[in-house]
Formats: C-alpha cells, structure tokens, sequence
C-alpha cells in the first residue's frame, strides 16, 4: 500500500440531547503518504477532531463510526477489535493532545507519563525508555531535559507541557502523529517555540502526521497538504502553497480573506480639545494591600493612557500582561490602587458605587465570553431591554421598538427577541452582547478580547460590524486583544502591555520597525504569516530578540 | 511549596477546635437556655418555690448564661463531666464502659465495611453500565433511601424470624463464647454495615468516574492502556482526596446509625445510654455524650481534610 | 457573516422518564392521602376493632392490627399527615431559610459570608439525631418543637447548596454587567442569580426532604418524635415493635409506606423532566 493512511468513505455518527442521531462526518475521504504532515482545517464543528481521532479507532462518548474505513498501515481501525485498537495505539499511531495542562495526569511525575507507552506495550526496558525520553526532552529544546522528567506536571509551564506531550507521543516510534490543535491555547511568543520544536522531531522521526487546526497561518509552517472541512465534509484538498495562493472553494477563500480582517474605511476623527479618556499612572493588583501601600499581586504598575473622541485605541499584550486588569479598572469593576480616570475631561470614581448612572451609561465594557456574559435565564428580548428601561426609562412598546431597533444595530433578525441566549450561535450570541452595551448609547465601548472565542470567519464579521457601527454611532473603542491583526485592522493607537506596564504605543503600521521596543517587535515577529517559509525564515534570522521569561499569569 | 502543607493542616486543626466549642455552646444551649426549668425538673412533684430556688442556687443556675457556659466548658476540659442527676453516679464513670461497647461495635463495622465498600464502588465505576453496576446502584439507592431501623428490622426477619439463624435480640448479659460473642455483634454489626457501605459505594463509584471522565483518562486510553490500567493508575491515585471524604462521612453515618442500632438490639454502648439519659432527662449525662459524639464527628471529618491535603499532589 | 437570518427555530421541548412518572405518581398518591386521610380511614383511628393484636392480613382489616387491635391501614393513613407534613413544613422552612442566607452571603461577601459560613458549617457537624435527642431532653417534644428542630437541623446544609451556586452564578460576566449599569443588590438577587438557581435548589429540596423524613422517623422510632396518642410512621414502627419476633405486618408495614415515600422522592429527583435542546434540527 502506498499510503499510510486511508481513510474510505468515513461516517460518524452523534447522539443530541433527545437521543436522535445525527452524522457529524459524512462520507469523509482522506490519504496520508509516510513522512507526509497533512493538516486539517475548519471552524469548531467542522469535524476535524473527531476525524483525526477515528485515526485511532476512537471516537468520543455519544459519537460512533457508522460507515467507512480507516486505513493505518493496513489495519483498519474502524473495523478491529478494541484490544488490537489498544495495542497500535501510541506504537503504530500517537496522539498529542489541545491541552496538555489536562491530558497530564496531575498525581503522576511526567517522566512516569512519557514512559508509560513503554511500559504498557512492553517496548524497552525502563532505562532505555527513560534515556530516550531524555534525548526527546533535548530535541525538544526543553530545559534541564535531565531532571525535568521528574517533576508534576503542575510544576511545568504550558508551553513546556506541550512539547512534552510531543515527547510521550513520539517515545513508541510511531508512523503517524496527530496533533490536535497543541498550540491553540498559547501565547503566540510562546507558540513560535513550540512550533519550532515539532517541527524538527517530526522531521528527524520521519513519521507522518495529521496537525488539526482552525489556524491557516499555524498549519501553513507545517504541512505539505491542507484538507479544508466544513459541517463534516471535505471542501478541498491542495498543496499548501496552492491553498495558499489560489483557493478553489469559496469556503477557503473565505478564511483566507478573514485572516487581515477589515474595519473598513473611516473618517479621519475631528480632532478637538480635550480627550474622551484619560487616564493617569494608574495602580492596581489583587490580595490585600501591604504595608507599602501596594496589592500582594501588582497587576498593573503605573500605566497612562489616553483616548481620543471618534478614536480607537488597541491595547496588546500576552496572558497575565495586565490588559483585562486595565480594562476592569477603567470600568471600575476593580478599584485602583491609586492613579487616576478622567472621562470627557471630568474625574471618574474609582469604584461603581461612587459613579453616576449616566457616567455609566457613558462607559460600557462588553466582554470575551458571550457564554457567561448573557444571563441564560433571560429572553435577548429582555436583556437588551432592561437598559433601555434603566437608562432612559423606555417602557412598554417603547423599548419593544427599542429591541428592535437594536437588533437591526448589530444586523440581527428581530424575530431573535424571544430566544434565550443557549438557542442562537456563537457569533449572533456576541451580536447580543455588543447590543447591549449599545442599549445604553455609550460614547466609549471597552471590547475585551470580543473575537478571540469565535472562530476566524465570524470573528472577522464582528470587526466589521465594529466599524459600522463607529460610521453611525461615532463611537470610540478600546479594543483589548492579544491578536495583532485583529486589533491592527481597527485602531488607530496601538498601546503594547507587558508585565503590567504599558511598554510604548505604537500606530498599526509601525509595528515590526526599526527603533521600536525589542518587545513589541517580537510580538509582531511571532505573529504567523500566511506564508509557508515564515517559520524557517524567522529561524534563519538572527535570534529573536532577548526578552525575560513571560510574566507569571495574574490570577 | 513545601511550606503549604503544615499550614494547611494546622489551619484545619484550627477549624476543628473552633467548631468545637460553637458545637458546646449549642449543646449547653438546647439543653440549659431554652425554656424548661432543670430544678422543677429535678424536683418534679414536691416543688415548692423555696426548695426551686435553692437547688437553682445550688446549681448555679441563677448566674449569667455565659458564666456557666464557662463553667462546664471548663469542667469537660479538666475532666470534672459533671454528676448524673438519675443515679448520682459520676458521669465518667457511667460513660467510660459504654463508650469502649459502642467503639468496638464501630471498629468491628468500619473494619469490615470499609473494604467492601470501597471494592464494589470501584468495581462499579469500572463496570460502568453494566448488570453488575446497576442491581449495586439500585440496592445502594434502596438502602440509602429507607430508615435505618428498617434495615434492622429486616435482619431481624430475615435471619431470626424466618431463617432462625440468630436471636432477635442481642442479650449481653455474659459473653462466654466466640458463638456467643458473634451473636451479639452480628445483627448490628450486619445493619450497621449496609447502612454505611450504601452511602461509600455511591460516593466512591461518582469519584472513580468523575476521574474517569477527564482529559488525562482519555489521553491514557489513546497510549493503548486498558481500562484496568486507566483506572487503577490514572483514575485512582485523583480519587483519593474523594474517596477518604467518602469514608469519613460514611464513617460519621455511624454515630446515628449506632443511635437506632443500640436502642433497637439494646446493645449497651453510649448511645443507648443517651437515649435512656433522654427519658429521665439527666442533661450532664447527655451534654457529655452529646460532645462524645461531636468529638467523634469532627476527628473524623479533619482526619479526612487533612489526609486530601496530604494526598494532593499539587501541594506536594 | 454569521449572522443567518432566521434559522429554522430549534425544537424545544422536555423529556419525562417513564421511572420519573412512577416517582412523581407515587409522591402525589402519599400526598393526597396526607390531605385527606380522615375522610379515607375504614376504621376510626384510635379504636380497637379487633379482639385479637398484631392481627394478620385479612379481607377486613388489609393491613393486619397492631399491639392493642387497632386497624394498622388507618394507622398508616393518618401517619402519612404527620410523616409528610411535619417533614414539608420543615424542609420548607430549611430551604426558605438556607436559600435566602446563601444568596445573602454570596452576593454581600466580606465578614457577613466568612462568619455566617463557620457558623452555620459548625451546627452541620452535630449528628442530626443527636442534636434532636438534645433538644428534646432540653424542651419536650411537641410538634412545633420538631418541626423547628428538623428545619434548623438541615438549614446549614440548604445554605451551604445555595450558597456555592449563588456564588458560582456571582462570578459571571453577565452579573458583572448588571453591576457595570448600576443596579442594586435587590435587583442582582432577584433577576440576575435567582432565576439561575432555582432548578437545583428545588432538587436539593427533594433530597434534603427524603433526609428529614428518615431523620422524623428515626426521632419517631426512638421515642421522641410525635408523641402517643398520634403517630407518625416511625412511631407506629415504635408501638409495634414487639411484633416484630412473630413478623407481624404491623412493624414491617409502616417502613414500607417510609420506603415507597422516599424511593418516590429519589426516582422523581433523578429524573427529572429535562429540557431537551436538539442543536441539528
């Protein structure tokens, strides 16, 4: 056979909540060539995971292969017994985990864990086992690869973690990897180095690999070929660069377009007197205050900025930087330390109770998780009501028309007003919440990492949105993000946030050039490029350049 | 790191003894605060106000709540408990016989409930769905849901009335024998079990699959474990903090089960002492026995906190 | 754009398992009879009817006599007002009590929470029929006094369950927003966290009255629950109990009609009607 991976015709079937069944993957055709890396990319529910994990014969609890066959050097994953499943799984085909924070098991050292392929399929004495360990954690580019083996995974951070998962999936030799989105959840600085590593063990193992992404960008530096899948079926199959350049399917070209999402053209903001926000050398952090008049955890050490009316102003920084900390602040959710916030040249109070209704209703934040931030008891009806009734005292048919009128806002059926916030998807959920906060007819919206939950295509339309809505509202933004493209392609200002400082702010386009913080232009060098050489050619480059360890996360 | 642990446990220890006394205060509270007079009590038919209100004095019991709070806190710490108003007897000495009955009754109990409980409800969790696991369940949710007393009463039909394997009730006047002694123990022991291991089956199989149910299962079943291997390394070694709670409370059960099983076999250990203390109303007698109890509660309950903390190995 | 108009409207509807209905039946049936027990009783209740004692079961009498020759099916009639509605007006109280302290606690926080909290944990760790046996010695036995009893007995727990998902529903963003807007204390409670807690606190009251009805029964059993001449099913276990040597129904029926009670109640619990959200219609 030629191939080592075939997969025929592929079926798999779910079970919903009433017990019907539904195909999630419908007729999948898939081939991997020995040494091949192939990836598989599509929005969340496209499928993708589920077909990479038939790869092993498994299929999540709910969710049952009903039709095809599944190649993997010759046997047919699909059809073999469970204990012949078992005794490929990790020898014949590995796989390395989204979250290696939780596929680690937290009572057990990581050098038991990696070497438990081993033990299981009997492959090499204990030591031989430990001392191939040791030479992956060195490929690996993990530090101390000697004693590391011996720590809890909880002792280990989540970048390291994640090359270790790649050193447990390659410790039994196996033909085929796959990887399941490993770097979704990292930082992009610390995202570069993970995909640095994988790259060089996969091509020193030769084995060949299935890398699941949502990220065309992540799976340009590592695959050979792109499967491009939607609702359980593939759309296209191309070489990387032909996908890259010239997409036949319009779903494809759809995400390529997403990547450089637009906020589209705007009027230059008049410029005028005084600034909409302005805040000065403002201090905050969690626990108790010490005896030096700071929190236990200083989350934010003395950060200044300012906003213009009509303005937008980014803020970018990695987890723990101390964005969403500012963000809270602003709207005083968490009160400052010291420092202090002018709003539209007035000073605002550092607390809620101490704010006016209407410098509320000014100031509106709208945040990351329209999961959480829409009470799932509440019709979208009522909840965009309620601050009509409560800021401008709207009632009865009134607000009826103002729910309406909000709805057309954010380019929402008005027939929605009556679902409850679990019956719509995510992107119209994130409508909703934007609505709201336009409810209250704000001069200044805090967007707190509002895209970074959605998948790149709605993420993309939600920008857009954004800068309709400046068009005819005249609204200002802070749109806080760790996503450089996102938050170029809206604002004007772009502050860079490290370790609770505010490092320097930059325009969008003088991002990456010369005379520019060392921090800020690793940021932008770590940005991956739709360009398939981007990931070699940054590690022809000179080192990227020196910058401490990233700061510990803020609880 | 290494630092967390003892604070932890001694933060724990602090707890205990903290309840501890809100408990005292609650106990001396139900029985001396709330309305009912101890001296018209004691006195019962020939109470006259004077011969009232001299025992009242004798008592104490004209003084400041708080005062005589302290007074019988410091009396339990220094080991006075106080005199039985029924016999005159000290109250240590008619608790110290009592207490070690009712103890070995427990130990026997825990010693062999423990481990069959804990096998099941792991055998449970592995055998997820299966005939086995579901006649467990059910028979765990029978028992759990019917008074204890209906469990004794069923052992006592079963097996002395319709079988006439056993008497129906424990007589322990003189143990001469290990027949004997097995007569004595073996119904309550029997009751004491089923009501005890129902609710540490339930509660041991829910930790095994909840371990089971996580991420790092998963990940062990995609390295080719077997299911044996995933939940005896995997699923186990997280379910430890879970499981020892488990047993504690279980454990805690038997303070109110032992209530009913001593009363209904007339087994004399301290509960039954205490209900009989009830009916006379001898209040020393019972708030002794009460803090007894209470005692025994929380030593179970902080032992169980502090063996999680020392099992979690994200403290270690 | 994601923003598909009108899609087709999800279904949405509940699906009730045939066990849970065989629960719900059996929980209605002891409660219609707790209502109406004394237009129900064949035989007057406390009336000796029969010559003989611990009579078996006869086409007369359908559940044999107990120790003095009364009807034990007009016991147990009776009995199920005393068992069913101490044991609800007890839970209701603990409930009504622990709900509102818990969501007091989560959404004031600070000294009120922590000191609430250490209280209320400490009264947990006295046995319940131990705390029972103590107040009886303390005040007698009446029905008040059991039904405040049992309420401040299984009050700490109600607490300790609503107190844990009010403060689960206190950190999301959704009552952060309501916060941001201004709004009080008042309104956060009552539309941002109640609605949101409601469902469990309701199967937490169904649990939490199976335990009051053995706790009732145990404290029944033992002497000090509902006093002779009424009886409650424990009691009626109490009265009969040297029955118990010759298997008379009269000690093994009154546990049955606790058993079918509170097995009804766990059946109805576990399964409940669940709403059913169908994503792929």
């Amino acid at each position: 056979m030629a191939n080592l991976v075939e997969i025929r015709g592929l079926r798999v079937e779910a079970r919903t909540d009433s017990g019907r069944r539904v195909e999630i993957i419908r007729g999948v055709d898939l081939d991997v060539a020995p040494g091949e890396i192939l990836a598989l990319i599509g929005e969340s529910g496209s499928g993708k995971t589920t077909i990479a994990l038939t790869l092993m014969g498994y299929a999540r609890p709910g969710c049952r292969i009903v039709g095809g066959s599944v190649h993997v050097d010759g046997h047919d994953m699909a059809a073999l017994p469970e204990a012949a499943r078992a005794a490929l799984r990790g020898t014949t085909v590995a796989y390395i985990p989204q979250s290696a924070a939780a596929a680690f098991n937290p009572a057990r050292t990581v050098m038991d864990q990696v070497t438990e392929v081993a033990r299981i399929h009997d492959l090499m004495p204990p030591e031989e086992a430990r001392a191939r360990a040791v030479a992956l954690f060195r490929a690996l580019a993990l530090p101390e690869p000697e004693t590391i083996g011996a720590r809890y995974p909880h002792q280990v951070s989540g970048g390291q973690l994640q090359r270790l998962s790649a050193a447990m999936a390659l410790i039994g030799r196996p033909k085929l990897v796959i990887f399941d989105e490993p770097t979704t959840a990292l930082d992009v600085t610390t995202q570069i180095e993970v995909l640095r590593a994988f790259k060089s063990v996969m091509k020193d193992s030769g084995a060949a690999g299935v890398y699941v992404s949502h990220d065309l960008a992540v799976v340009a530096q590592v695959a050979d070929r792109i499967t491009v899948l939607k609702g359980g079926a593939v759309q296209e199959v191309g070489a990387t660069a032909q996908i890259l350049s010239a997409p036949a399917h319009p779903y494809t070209r759809a995400l390529l377009d997403a990547f450089e999402p637009a906020g589209g053209p705007r009027a230059a903001p008049a410029p005028s007197g005084r600034p909409l926000l302005a805040v000065t050398d403002l201090v905050a952090g969690y626990g108790p205050i010490g005896r030096d008049g700071r929190p236990a955890v200083t989350a934010l050490k003395a950060v200044s900025l300012t906003v213009e009316r009509g303005d937008n102003l980014g803020i970018i920084g990695e987890s723990g930087c101390g964005k969403s900390t500012l963000a809270r602040v602003i709207a005083g959710i968490i009160a400052p330390v010291s420092g202090s916030i002018a709003f539209d040249g007035a000073p605002l109070a550092p607390g809620l109770r101490a704010r006016s209704r209407d410098a509320l209703r000014r100031l509106q934040i709208v945040f990351q998780l329209a999961d959480t931030a829409l009470n799932p008891a509440q019709s979208v009806g009522d909840i965009l009501g309620r601050p009509l009734t409560f800021y401008h005292g709207r009632r009865g048919r009134e607000r009826e028309a103002g729910v309406d009128a909000l709805l057309d806002m954010v380019r929402l059926p008005r027939a929605l007003r009556h679902r409850l916030p679990e019956e719509l998807s995510g992107g119209q959920k994130q409508r909703v919440n934007l609505a709201r906060a336009l409810a209250a007819e704000p001069e200044l919206v805090i967007c707190d990492e509002i895209t970074s939950a959605l998948d790149t295509v709605v993420a993309a339309a939600i920008i857009a949105l954004l800068g309709d809505l400046q068009r005819e509202l005249g609204l200002s933004y802070i749109f806080i993000s760790h996503d450089l493209s996102m938050v170029r392609s809206i604002c004007d200002r772009i502050a860079v946030m490290y370790a609770g400082e505010k490092i320097e702010e930059l325009a969008p386009a003088a991002f990456g050039q010369a005379g520019t913080h060392a921090y800020s232009r690793l940021l932008h060098a770590s940005m991956p490029k739709l360009d398939p050489g981007w990931l070699d050619g940054l590690a022809q480059q000179a080192e990227p350049p020196a910058w401490p360890a990233p700061a510990p996360a803020v609880p | 790191m290494k630092s967390q642990i003892p604070s932890l446990v001694l933060g724990r220890i602090l707890v205990a003894l903290l309840t501890l006394l809100v408990v005292s205060f609650t106990i001396f509270c139900a029985t001396e605060l709330l309305p009912g007079d101890v001296a018209e009590v004691l006195l019962g038919q020939a109470a006259t106000p004077e011969a009232v209100a001299g025992l009242r004095r004798a008592m104490h019991l004209d003084e400041p709540a708080l005062l005589r709070f302290l007074r019988w806190l410091g009396g339990l710490l220094t080991g006075d408990l106080g005199t039985s108003y029924a016999n005159h007897l000290p109250v240590a000495q008619l608790i110290g016989g009592r207490l070690v009955n009712t103890l070995k009754l427990a130990a026997v109990t825990a010693l062999i409930s423990v481990p069959v409980a804990l096998a099941t409800g792991i055998a449970a969790a592995v055998l997820r769905g299966s005939l086995f696991d579901r006649i467990v369940t059910a028979l765990a949710i029978g028992v759990v849901s019917v008074p204890e007393f209906m469990v004794a009463t069923s052992a006592v039909l079963l097996f002395a009335v319709y079988l006439k394997w056993l008497p129906a009730l424990s007589f322990t006047s003189e143990v001469q024998s290990v027949w004997q002694l097995l007569r004595v123990f073996i119904m309550p022991v029997i009751t004491l079990s089923f009501v005890i291991s129902a609710q540490m089956i339930r509660m041991t199989r829910a930790a095994v699959i909840e371990a089971l149910s996580k991420p790092y299962a998963e990940m062990a079943l995609l390295k080719g474990a077997s299911r044996l291997r995933i939940v005896l390394r995997h699923a186990l070694p997280n379910a430890v903090g879970p499981i020892v709670n488990a047993v504690a409370l279980s454990l805690s059960y038997l303070l109110g089960g032992v209530i009913i099983v001593e009363t209904i076999f007339n087994y004399p250990g301290i509960a039954k002492l205490m209900v009989d203390a009830v009916s006379t109303r001898d209040l020393p007698l019972i708030q002794t026995c009460a803090m007894v109890f209470c005692l025994g509660y929380l030593a179970l309950i902080t032992t169980a906190d502090i063996l999680a903390i020392l099992a979690n190995p994200r403290l270690r | 754009m994601d923003a598909v108009p009108a899609r087709p409207r999800l279904r949405l509807g509940y699906a009730f398992d045939p066990i849970g209905v065989l629960g719900l039946a059996v929980v209605l049936a002891w409660g219609l009879v707790a209502v109406c027990a004394p237009l129900i009783t064949p035989y007057p209740v406390g009336e000796i009817v029969d010559l003989d004692y611990f009579g078996p079961i006869t086409g007369q009498f359908w559940l044999g006599t107990d120790y003095l020759g009364r009807d034990m099916l007009s016991r147990i009639l009776m009995g199920a007002r005393y068992t069913v509605g101490i044991s609800l007006a007890a839970v209701s109280l603990a409930c009504l009590t622990g709900v509102a302290l818990g969501m007091a606690a989560a959404v004031v926080g600070g000294w009120f929470d922590a000191v609430l909290s250490r209280f209320l944990d400490a009264l947990n760790s006295i046995p319940g029929k131990l705390f029972g046996l103590v107040v009886v010695a303390g005040v007698g036995s009446s029905i008040p006094v059991l039904i405040v009893t049992l309420a401040v007995i299984y009050t700490p727990g109600a607490y300790r369950f609503a107190r844990a998902l009010a403060v689960n529903v206190n950190t999301m963003d959704f009552v952060t927003v309501a916060r941001v807007r201004g709004e009080g204390t008042a309104y956060i409670v009552r539309h941002e966290i109640l609605p949101n807690i409601v469902g469990p606190v309701l199967a937490d009251l169904g649990l939490r009255f199976v335990f009051v009805v053995l706790l009732l029964s145990g404290l029944s059993f033992l002497g000090i629950g509902v006093q002779p001449p009424n009886a409650d099913w424990g009691a009626l276990v109490r009265e009969n109990i040297g029955g118990l040597p010759f298997g008379a129904p009269a000690v093994i029926v009154p546990s049955l009609a606790i058993a079918s009670l509170t097995i009804g109640v766990n059946l109805l619990i576990d399964n409940l009607p669940r709403r059913i959200r169908d994503r792929s219609a």
